[in-house]
């Protein structure tokens, strides 16, 4: 009996039913908006959205973002419209997409800030599920410091699982010491799923300025550079957690999404690449399946974990 | 907005560190608009990862081709100086908000002032707004003779005023120099101003020609991620900030944006 190309790619991540595995991730696709001019986003296995806070943020001054060999630093600086335009507009236009599952990235100053936002995009018809972003390397207040310490991240999650009405995942940094410990705290403060890795610190000096190149000195390092990091995190953290991980950092193939799957991950968020081609995703999902052929794999769900697993 | 594979026609020095780079393609139909840029993948790998934002200069569209100037500045622009005829060139576009000539009269006097490499995308406007019946006059500044370029081209379209900074080539001093009565640029001489080139020379403008009520349009570059508005690494104030959004993106609200409407900090 063959499997239907449909559920060859389809995962349940969490609860959340995805057709296939890929999601462009926060920070990387705005509101979806620009990418629906070049291909209808009901293609996608899922949407991570721009993260999130209560009040509109005006983010960092430019130059916001600097190219390193294989990747990208920014730091944009989490510039968001804010809670009610996000609800008014946002997800609204979203909705459109009926077969397209929501992942809004929740982001916050304070802790109230995270329950505010949680608790009402969570009822948003479309929301299926919400990623806690406790990693933005790029703000002041708020984002990373909630993602360094076990203890801190262990009760935010607590917190905003009392007010969700959707699965949360926590997206991890990578920037820590023993990333397991964090993972394992959020995990058993009730956290359904991990997304890993958020962005690496990172700097650039401009060699006429004598200073950095982004305004902000630090940024945030994406792209295929950090790709072998991420892998080695999830390979790790998902020996330890028995929730679901979503894998990103520096994903640009459909050999990329499957290394992320034997690394131990159970959907991937795709991000940078979607700047150098705005087609990536489906370019991706079209691909997986030939390649899931080319090594003899049924779906891409038995992956999960292959490159542990005895 | 579309993405397509153009074939490099030529790529040729024309100034020092300055190429002309010709591609031919289905894409160049829809560059219509003068002052929208292209982005560009400089080689196939992930170094250089992200693509390059550069100006279109000028287009055939009977023949498909589209003309850019660059300065191989930096990795990207160095990758792109390597390309020979024949081979593919990944690029984006066209993209963004170029130059406003709707509204453009035949009879009026139109200066069109350039700084170094911010000069290629007024050779396509003025080409644009001479088939319009409109009179334009070049003001266009480098660092030295040795980087002028475009300077035959456009006198074909219009009277030409050069500047360099050391004064080997044309007037010596900055493009406003020549906006004076002694050339016959005074303010009164003309209807609009369209420009582009570094951040001081557009603040420049801005700041004597807003103040004065005269119409104006600038084109602003950044460094930019994915230049389709996703991502607003390239974002910038609004003067006034009203009902709306605070801030406009260069990628996708711009390039060009009417004097006023920005800050030019």
């Amino acid at each position: 009996m063959t499997i239907s190309a449909k559920d060859r790619l389809a995962v349940n991540l969490a609860g959340i039913k995805m057709k296939n595995p890929v999601m462009p991730a926060s920070g990387c696709f705005g509101f979806g908006r620009e990418y629906a001019q070049f291909y209808d986003l009901n293609k996608l296995g899922a949407v991570a959205v721009k993260a999130t806070t209560v009040e509109e943020r005006q983010g960092n001054p430019t130059p916001r973002v600097a190219e390193t060999p294989g990747g990208m630093l920014n730091a944009i600086g989490l510039q968001n419209p804010g809670l009610d335009d996000v609800m008014a507009y946002e997800l609204p236009w979203l909705g459109k997409f009926d077969q397209l599952p929501v992942i809004v990235n929740v982001a916050g100053t304070v802790t109230d800030d995270y329950i505010k936002v949680a608790e009402r995009v969570s009822e948003a018809p479309n929301v299926a599920g919400i990623e806690l972003n406790i990693s933005c390397p790029n703000v002041k207040c708020g984002g990373i410091t909630f993602g360094t310490d076990p203890k801190i991240a262990g009760q935010l999650t607590e917190e905003i699982k009392k007010v969700s009405k959707v699965p949360v995942f926590v997206k991890l940094s990578p920037n820590v010491t023993d990333v397991v410990a964090i993972a394992k705290a959020v995990e058993t403060a009730g956290a359904d799923g991990l997304s890993m890795i958020n962005t690496l610190l990172g700097m650039r000096i401009d060699l006429k300025t004598r200073r950095p190149i982004l305004a902000n000195g630090t940024g945030g390092l994406s792209g295929p550079a950090i790709k072998p990091v991420a892998i080695r995190m999830i390979y790790e953290v998902s020996q330890q957690v028995k929730i679901p991980i979503i894998g990103m950092g520096g994903i640009q193939s459909a050999d990329d999404v499957i290394e992320f799957f034997m690394a131990g991950a159970s959907a991937v968020a795709v991000g940078t690449a979607n700047f150098v081609d705005p087609l990536i995703c489906p370019t991706i999902i079209d691909e997986l399946e030939t390649r899931l052929d080319q090594y003899g794999v049924q779906t891409i769900g038995e992956l999960t974990g292959a490159g542990w697993k005895r | 907005m579309n993405k397509g594979v153009l074939n490099v026609i030529s790529n040729l020095s024309i100034a020092e560190r300055i190429f002309r780079l010709e591609v031919e393609g289905e894409l160049v139909g829809c560059m219509t608009q003068p002052g929208q840029f292209v982005h560009v993948k400089c080689g196939t790998g992930i170094d250089p990862l992200l693509r390059r934002p550069i100006s279109i200069c000028d287009v055939d569209i009977e023949r498909r081709r589209m003309t850019m100037i660059y300065r191989a500045e930096g990795h990207g622009t160095h990758v792109l100086s390597q390309y020979v005829p024949g081979q593919p060139l990944d690029i984006l576009g066209p993209l963004g908000e170029g130059f406003p000539i709707e509204g453009r009269k035949a009879g009026e006097h139109v200066l069109l002032v350039g700084g170094g490499i911010g000069v290629p995308p007024l050779y396509y406007l003025g080409k644009e707004l001479k088939k319009r019946g409109v009179r334009v006059t070049f003001v266009i500044g480098f660092g030295t003779a040795s980087q002028v370029f475009l300077e035959q081209e456009l006198a074909e379209l219009g009277a030409v005023h050069i500047v360099t900074i050391d004064g080997t080539a044309g007037v010596k001093g900055l493009v406003t120099d020549v906006l004076t009565e002694a050339y016959g640029l005074a303010m009164s001489e003309w209807d609009a101003l369209y420009s582009c080139g570094p951040l001081p020379m557009l603040r420049a403008l801005q700041d004597t020609y807003q103040a004065a009520g005269k119409e104006g349009y600038i084109s602003l570059e950044q460094r930019m991620g994915c230049g389709i508005g996703a991502c607003l690494a390239c974002v910038c104030s609004v003067q006034e900030p009203g009902e709306g959004k605070k801030y406009r993106k260069i990628c996708s609200d711009g390039p060009v944006f009417a004097f006023g409407e920005v800050q030019l900090v």
